[in-house]
């Protein structure tokens, strides 16, 4: 079957290709509906990572959040309508120790192969997880993104030590909503601070114990830990910031991207014995466990509503430039888009 | 719920295709026969209760060995033989689904050319959809070219508003039993003339929808095409 994949060839120009895809007795074929644009596709797509990165990864299908509909299952596992949540990263080897996500042999979509935004995505039946009936599809879009918030804190909670009375979350965006949400919606009794650099974003984060201007931040305010949720350049200052106001022996989980090296005050993680957890993507887990808490505290899919920006229709391939613009001017939320293709 | 039949037409038998004997249907395009790539995209939309492709009779065995090497096979797809026109080989078609005893004032089928392997999701989606809401519709693209009327073939006749001019392409869709209705009620000479399914609905004054097509949904009749396509297949 000749299956329309709408790659970006250079920044700012999609192009149309067709590839064939095989039907086997081990593949299922999903029809995308509704695909969320993460900034990584944006730094693709407004050409912000280095020219050799383009060259070597362009062309390519871009976004890695989506869901779709089970159209074709030899597998038996799922139903023809199913609706599913697609898994990006793609696993070429099992490890007892290092998780899917981390393995340097592992694959990911729309980062050196094809994204979801295609007519149909051929995939194993592991890599899509089933989602609730009912659910809000919009919301249900940007799943990944929350499954790698998920994903960070259950990470964190293995290594952070068990006085967890205050965690602080740095960031306003999308990342620091989702991520401040989950803390306190599976650690209720965890207060959790937010800290930001823009008021009006701030006041949407009414689920938390409190929020603060980056620049007004009480001087006696600590913190046991703390999430880095602001990535690019302002992740030094927002690292630097938090080695400043946590306790000693405080664990600190870094979830934001940055281009360039970040410079930050090791002198004061030496004497305060700080440790410092990365995490990046998701596995088959995450999404799981994420799915069944969906299931578990409807209210987290109520609150992450709240962050759902543009939706955008897309039935021509200058809808999908304007779901990309229309994103680069939003000021918070998510920019989806309603696969018509 | 009316049932929706995919009936795909495969009775060209290849004239135009230069020095190639195989009916266009058969070639190859980025290693299976396009037909196969056709069948593939209607198996992928579960509304179908069936997929009935259509082709000459020495072709049927060929067709069927073709879907059970290169498609999984779907208990829904059948071949079987086509008429002498286009229109015939609707009629046979709905004559089908007439003694499966799925015919009635809902039964839909989506028409398409075998060779016209590119279509896609939603314009499956929308034949289907507007069928049932229109009775009637056809997939066109605006007109690009400026179309020019010659009714002695060398002077112009008229240059219509290219604005309101479309290229059609197929799907065209159908409530099943009306078009036979209909196309029953014409004379041998109209059915001559009228080689076209919606064109035999406008001229009795039936409303047919138009479902917005693509550029990338061409039809490959000269060998040309077939380049056209393979290029589109870059991506492999």
């Amino acid at each position: 079957m000749l299956n329309a994949v709408y790659q970006l060839k250079k920044p700012r120009q999609f192009e149309l290709v067709f590839k064939d895809i095989t039907f086997d007795d081990e593949h299922v074929i999903v029809r995308p509906t509704h695909l969320s644009i993460c900034n990584a596709d944006q730094r693709y797509y407004q050409g912000n990572r280095p020219e050799e990165i383009l060259n070597q990864k362009l062309p390519m299908a871009l976004i890695h959040e989506a869901i779709g509909k089970v159209v074709y299952d030899p597998t038996g596992q799922f139903k023809v309508g199913d609706p599913v949540v697609m898994i990006p990263n793609l696993p070429c080897e099992n490890d007892e120790v290092i998780a899917e996500n981390y393995l340097r042999s592992s694959k990911f979509r729309a980062s050196g192969n094809d994204g979801f935004m295609q007519e149909y995505i051929q995939t194993v039946p592991d890599r899509l997880v089933k989602l609730p009936e009912g659910i809000n599809l919009t919301v249900a879009a940007f799943t990944e993104i929350v499954s790698v918030s998920y994903h960070a804190i259950v990470r964190f909670m293995k290594t952070a030590h068990a006085r967890r009375n205050v965690i602080g979350v740095w960031g306003d965006g999308n990342l620091g909503y989702i991520t401040s949400l989950l803390l306190k919606s599976m650690y209720p009794d965890i207060r959790v601070y937010v800290m930001g650099l823009d008021k009006s974003k701030l006041n949407d984060f009414t689920f938390a114990d409190g929020i603060y201007l980056v620049n007004d931040i009480p001087d006696d305010f600590r913190m046991d830990h703390a999430f880095e949720c602001v990535g690019g350049n302002g992740a030094p200052r927002a690292i630097n910031q938090i080695i400043d106001y946590i306790h000693p022996e405080g664990t600190i989980g870094i979830l934001g991207v940055t281009e360039d090296n970040a410079p930050i005050n090791t002198r004061m993680i030496l004497e305060k014995g700080l440790r410092m957890i990365g995490s990046s993507r998701s596995g088959r887990e995450d999404f799981v466990n994420l799915v069944e808490l969906y299931k578990d505290k409807p209210e987290v899919v109520e609150y992450l509503e709240n962050i759902v920006g543009e939706q955008v229709v897309v039935r021509d391939i200058k809808d999908i430039s304007r779901a990309f613009e229309k994103d680069i001017h939003k000021l918070i939320g998510k920019t989806i888009m309603v696969w018509d293709k | 719920m009316s049932k929706v039949y995919g009936v795909i037409l495969a009775g060209g038998i290849g004239t135009r295709m230069g020095n190639v004997e195989k009916p266009k249907q058969f070639m190859e395009l980025g290693g299976k026969p396009i037909i196969v790539h056709t069948i593939e995209k209607f198996i992928m939309n579960s509304e179908f209760c069936g997929i009935l492709v259509l082709t000459p009779k020495q072709w049927i065995k060929h067709t069927e060995d073709l879907i059970r090497k290169y498609a999984q096979m779907d208990e829904r797809v059948k071949v079987i033989e086509g008429g002498s026109t286009r229109n015939e080989t609707i009629m046979n078609a709905i004559a089908h689904i007439e003694r499966k005893g799925d015919l009635d004032e809902d039964t839909i089928i989506v028409t398409h050319d075998s060779v016209r392997p590119f279509l896609t999701h939603r314009i499956i989606e929308e034949n289907i959809q507007y069928a049932k809401e229109y009775g009637a519709c056809d997939t066109v693209i605006p007109a690009t070219d400026t179309i020019v009327e010659s009714k002695n073939h060398q002077l112009i006749s008229s240059i219509p508003d290219r604005s309101k001019m479309y290229q059609g392409q197929t799907p065209q869709s159908f409530k099943a039993k009306h078009l036979k209705d209909i196309y029953e009620s014409l004379t041998d000479e109209e059915k001559e003339i009228l080689t076209d399914a919606c064109k035999i609905l406008v001229i009795k004054g039936e409303n047919v929808h138009l479902v917005e097509g693509e550029e990338s949904n061409i039809k490959i009749t000269y060998p040309y095409d077939l380049r056209v396509a393979e290029a589109l297949l870059g991506g492999c």
